[in-house]
């Protein structure tokens, strides 16, 4: 099997095919990555001095805030390659990856919350970061709304994806506008890719580990939701079929 | 294009939707406030700016359904699509009719409102001049949002859903610097960053509501 470009698997048949074999693999390797690093952060890690066994939430919460940014940043990529080359399965991704999305946004809410309680003493503050997640939710929201309003699937996709590019463009706005409105309360990065900025090793090489689980359960949960998708419309058109006679 | 202007003026004027009924909502907006938080004149003067711009804006959605709902189901949509005019003309020229009919007078009544929120003296000019500055803004949103939304029967509610969080930026840097202007601040980089938004939406929000019109009437 030569592979000659990405773009084989926008044949749906191809698609299947390959995460046949792909899937049982990634989906293995999602659950224990993600055991092992939280194993690892939970039970083998000390606590921290000032924040106590508060601290072990980072596991949780910082890979669900990196992955509720970047799956939209993959939402758009794929609404890109709807628009420019129409293959479906792009727009079937986007779809499916949104209510990942969404219970990602949620899950680093709900830890920060958990987590500001005894650190800052309040469940919530309008704080830009905090701020700009909720209004990343609120997208999210709209977008999975917007796609289970519209009928034909051609059309929703279309619209869907101009939401998607006007939508982090505003997204955008937002979290400058957010950062100008408000001062922070949250902490600095935990992490950074061009600095030399992150917490200490020993928490650091089991966030990194759940980072890899979490990356890895989104791989796994949009190619299943994907193919559910394309199994859901293939199942309709010959249900259509049938009833034509 | 300026028929089109006419046009659309006309019926939103005598559809009796237009001026009167955003305005009134507007002006309800504003009574039930002192009820909800009480009749402290201090109070009021404080969350007098963000109070009317809220206000402006729910308003300002209230009507956004009717930017295309009429033309769409008589057909006339079809027939402006097929007219010599860009798609891109004809999504400005709505929005333009909107703002003329929703966020003008709202602008023209705001010092009205603002005195019987008791708006401190300092805040008329900046509250004014932000609401100048981003009603448009507001109006050229809300055309991509009933654009979106035009072939739903049931669309309002998603509309709301799916405008109000792209009013965000709008929201934060009008406030922003009407309350700067109450407090004796400068208010310059709000206003800067307000017009910069309008401007932006102005030039390319009708690409993106054009382009989902005609997904729309495919």
């Amino acid at each position: 099997m030569s592979l000659n470009s990405l773009w084989e698997y926008a044949n749906p048949r191809k698609f299947i095919q390959t995460t046949d074999m792909v899937l049982p693999w990634v989906t293995v390797l999602a659950v224990g990555v993600l055991v092992t690093g939280l194993i690892w952060g939970f039970f083998f890690t000390p606590a921290d001095y000032r924040q106590g066994a508060t601290v072990k939430i980072i596991y949780i919460h910082v890979p669900g805030a990196l992955m509720a940014i970047n799956i939209w940043l993959m939402m758009l990529v794929t609404s890109l390659v709807w628009i420019v080359r129409r293959h479906h399965v792009s727009a079937m991704a986007a779809r499916a990856a949104a209510p990942v999305g969404m219970v990602m946004t949620l899950i680093a809410l709900i830890t920060g919350a958990i987590w500001g309680q005894p650190m800052w003493g309040t469940w919530w503050a309008w704080d830009p970061r905090l701020t700009s997640f909720l209004i990343l939710f609120l997208f999210y929201i709209g977008y999975m709304a917007l796609w289970s309003a519209i009928e034909n699937d051609d059309t929703a996709a279309d619209l869907t994806s101009i939401l998607c590019l006007v939508g982090s463009v505003f997204a955008l706005l937002s979290r400058y506008a957010v950062n100008f409105w408000n001062q922070g309360l949250h902490q600095g990065a935990s992490m950074s890719l061009d600095k030399e900025e992150h917490v200490a090793d020993v928490f650091y090489y089991p966030l990194l580990v759940c980072i890899a689980g979490f990356v890895l359960l989104f791989i796994s949960l949009v190619l299943l939701r994907t193919r559910t998708e394309i199994r859901a419309r293939r199942m309709r058109v010959l249900l259509a079929r049938a009833r034509m006679g | 294009m300026i028929a089109l202007l006419q046009r659309d003026m006309r019926l939103a004027m005598r559809a009796g939707g237009g001026f009167g009924l955003g305005l009134s909502f507007f002006l309800i907006v504003v009574v039930l406030v002192p009820f909800g938080v009480g009749p402290q004149s201090a109070l009021l003067g404080k969350i007098a700016p963000g109070i009317l711009w809220l206000g402006a804006l729910l308003a300002c959605l209230l009507s956004l359904d009717r930017i295309f709902a009429l033309d769409w189901e008589d057909g006339s949509l079809d027939l402006l699509a097929t007219a010599p005019l860009p798609m891109e003309a004809i999504v400005s020229v709505k929005a333009l009719a909107h703002w003329l009919t929703t966020g003008l007078p709202l602008i023209l009544a705001a010092p009205l409102f603002g005195l019987l929120l008791n708006l401190p003296e300092a805040g008329y000019k900046p509250l004014i001049l932000s609401l100048i500055l981003g009603t448009p803004a507001l109006s050229v949103i809300g055309t991509f949002g009933a654009a979106l939304t035009v072939s739903l029967k049931r669309g309002g509610l998603l509309l709301s859903l799916l405008v109000l969080p792209l009013y965000v930026p709008t929201l934060i840097f009008g406030a922003e610097m009407a309350r700067r202007g109450i407090a004796g601040q400068v208010a310059t980089t709000p206003m800067l960053m307000l017009a910069g938004i309008t401007c932006g939406v102005i030039a390319l929000m009708p690409f993106a509501s054009a382009a989902v019109l005609r997904v729309n009437l495919r």
